[in-house]
């Protein structure tokens, strides 16, 4: 029973959405900010390099290791959302170029191909990773098995993120100050929030989640390092953040939603399973919905209606206001 | 002309630092670097392969950003270019020399290859209000899946299936002798090949610049790209407008696809790490705004990088990390962007006490 397709699709949804989820939790809480960022790609792999080279260069213990490399990858993460930061809080740059100069600074061809060549990790495997979290006994229970308890640690703390941001922004004071600051920041700056600050904050702590997520994807699913070895995941992260209507609990099913159809290629691949030119369609499925579903939800401006920040996209001048 | 120029110096020294911090002699890099790309036998040579594909798509993404329509999948609208234009070199060539009907068919068959992919996306955001920006990016993969499911997982036209070599490794089949664009030889350097690629770029620069800048369409266009609200009150017809600039956008790039099938490779590339790998589509948006949007300042711009691609390209190695390029390229399109800011607004530094003296009272306001 463990082995059929639709089990076994959704607990690797499970695990392949956890880095599609950590990085559309970083994109919605800058974006709840007001900042767009599209270098979620490039951050992301910033994360995933350093991540990797953490864990080969710490000699400890493999949980120490982790969780050392986890946390440099978030901060390699938060540097490069800071160069964001700079130019367009603090320069006023358009946020859309700026966003894909980062891509381009950090990504597939950039900063990550340069550390990870001029640090030469692309030969070996990961001296540590992430394993299932809970005893094999209780992975064999039938169908919760693998997809509750069959996961790795990374994919619980995920979910504990996911309750504090949902639970941050709609229950405490600078949760509800974010919100103000992304929905009027002229109104917010009258009430004496500091729109700077708070866009500073939130667009970091973005990069960081957006490091945590490249992390997930070089320690725990595939231990390796390669050139643009994310494959777009960041992009997906921040349509994920429009179809989930900037609510994070919306991004948790989004995230697994997109991880099973990255996982449909392999899986149907190694049950000798053909449909058609399935090379062809398997691979470029998440791609293709991504597409669908962002057609879907703006439709008639739909997405402004159903939670955009108001001020997404736009630099806060107090002398415009 | 003073944006662009600092931003490539300040980018050579924060990417000096980089250098430094990571154990490397900038000095000695950047004379590499340089000498590889302009000055040593052959470089030229390499560096116009370089150049040729950005200008295209260095124009593709002017032409689109200019009207802050955001296209980056110019991508993937190359790949579609090079795919139906090497269709209609296989189909039409045939023996014998050049033939310019064949290559005319070529570019008209990669443009429209191009701005049919481009299309989508325009389509979308014209009548859905679909962010052009991810759904053009997404179509990047997909495009890059079909190039190589073309030449690797089926049997398609493309393929080279005769022969020995077609069983080792897949390929594309080569194009006919009179569909193989021909090069203009230049005595120097040990041999420079101009590629009539290069000389059609000049053209769609021309054509872009007046397209623009002495048609209605460019003047409709540009007030679109100012105010969509200005635009409509005036009678603009908007979606055909947004359509058409990404159809333009997609078409330019489509053409350098033809131009790598007829110019370079002269058969399909659906090699996972050949075309797909250079990314020619995203430096295209660097070329793009160092050039301010500007068709002929982006072709001298695409020489200038593509310079930097070939350095890159031929001295990958323990002294050259792989990524440098594309982090000198990265602070390029940080610094021009922060120094065009700069230059528009003209921050000037005072003193809290001056602030409070240049501030008029309350009063005296409006």
């Amino acid at each position: 029973m463990n082995n059929s397709l639709l089990v076994v699709l959704i607990a690797s949804g499970v695990a392949y959405g956890t880095p599609l989820l950590y990085g559309a939790l970083g994109e919605l809480l800058a974006e709840r900010s007001g900042v767009l960022n599209l270098g979620v790609e490039g951050m992301m792999l910033v994360g995933a390099v350093m991540g990797f080279w953490t864990v080969q260069k710490v000699h400890a213990g493999t949980v120490l290791a982790l969780i050392v490399a986890v946390l440099v990858a978030a901060l390699a993460g938060a540097v490069m959302a800071l160069i964001h930061a700079f130019l367009v809080i603090t320069l006023r740059a358009s946020q859309i170029v700026s966003g894909l100069a980062l891509t381009i600074f950090a990504g597939a061809a950039g900063l990550s191909s340069y550390l990870g060549s001029d640090l030469n990790l692309a030969a070996n495997p990961a001296a540590h990773t992430f394993h299932a979290f809970f005893p094999s006994k209780m992975q064999n229970w039938p169908i919760v098995g693998p997809i509750l308890f069959g996961q790795s640690a990374l994919v619980y703390v995920s979910w504990l993120c996911v309750i504090a941001v949902a639970y941050y922004l709609t229950r405490t004071r600078p949760g509800l100050s974010v919100r103000a600051v992304g929905e009027s920041p002229g109104a917010a700056d009258a009430m004496g929030i500091d729109v700077v600050k708070y866009r500073y904050l939130h667009t970091i702590a973005g990069g960081a989640f957006a490091g945590l997520a490249g992390a997930t994807i070089t320690l725990s699913i595939t231990p390796q390092w390669v050139d643009g070895i994310t494959g777009g995941a960041g992009w997906i992260a921040i349509a994920l953040v429009i179809f989930a209507f900037w609510r994070p609990e919306l991004c948790l099913i989004g995230a697994y939603f997109f991880g099973a159809l990255q996982a449909l290629a392999p899986e149907l691949q190694a049950r000798n399973i053909s449909l058609g030119p399935t090379e062809l369609w398997t691979s470029s499925t998440p791609y293709v919905a991504t597409v669908i579903v962002l057609v879907l939800v703006s439709w008639r401006g739909a997405a402004r209606r159903l939670g955009a920040p108001a001020s997404l996209g736009i630099p806060y001048v107090r002398e415009e206001a | 002309m003073v944006v662009p120029i600092f931003s490539v110096v300040f980018a050579l020294l924060v990417a000096a630092l980089v250098l430094v911090a990571t154990g490397h002699n900038p000095i000695s890099s950047y004379r590499q670097l340089f000498d590889a790309a302009f000055i040593s036998t052959g470089s030229l040579d390499q560096t116009l392969i370089s150049a040729t594909p950005l200008a295209f798509t260095g124009l593709a993404a002017a032409a689109a950003f200019r009207m802050r329509v955001f296209n980056i999948g110019a991508e993937g609208q190359l790949y579609l270019g090079t795919i139906v234009a090497a269709a209609a070199g296989l189909y039409f060539g045939g023996r014998g020399h050049a033939s310019p009907g064949v290559i005319a068919l070529m570019v008209i068959a990669g443009a429209v290859g191009g701005a049919a992919w481009a299309a989508i996306p325009g389509i979308l955001r014209a009548f859905f209000r679909t962010s052009e920006i991810l759904t053009s990016l997404m179509l990047n993969y997909v495009a890059g899946y079909l190039l190589t499911y073309l030449i690797f997982n089926s049997e398609s036209y493309w393929r080279q299936t005769k022969g020995f070599n077609a069983t080792v490794f897949p390929t594309g089949k080569p194009l006919p002798p009179n569909a193989v664009w021909p090069a203009w030889l230049i005595h120097a350097q040990g041999g420079i090949n101009v590629p009539l690629g290069a000389g059609v770029a000049v053209l769609a620069g021309v054509v872009l610049w007046v397209l623009y800048r002495r048609t209605r369409f460019g003047f409709e266009v540009q007030v679109l790209g100012d105010s969509e609200g200005a635009a409509r009150y005036a009678g603009v017809r908007t979606r055909r407008k947004i359509l058409s600039v990404m159809a333009v956008s997609g078409a330019l790039a489509g053409i350098g696809g033809a131009s790598q099938v007829g110019d370079f490779a002269h058969a399909l590339d659906g090699d996972p790490n050949g075309l797909q790998k250079q990314g020619y589509g995203y430096s295209g948006i660097v070329v793009a705004a160092l050039g301010r949007y500007n068709p002929f300042a982006v072709l001298l711009i695409a020489f200038l990088i593509g310079g930097l691609e070939n350095a890159g390209n031929s001295l990958q190695g323990a002294n050259f990390p792989s990524g440098l390029v594309g982090v000198i390229q990265g602070i390029i399109l940080f610094s021009a962007l922060g120094g065009e800011l700069l230059v528009r607004h003209r921050p000037r530094v005072l003193r809290r006490a001056s602030v409070a003296e240049a501030t008029p009272l309350p009063g005296a306001v409006q």
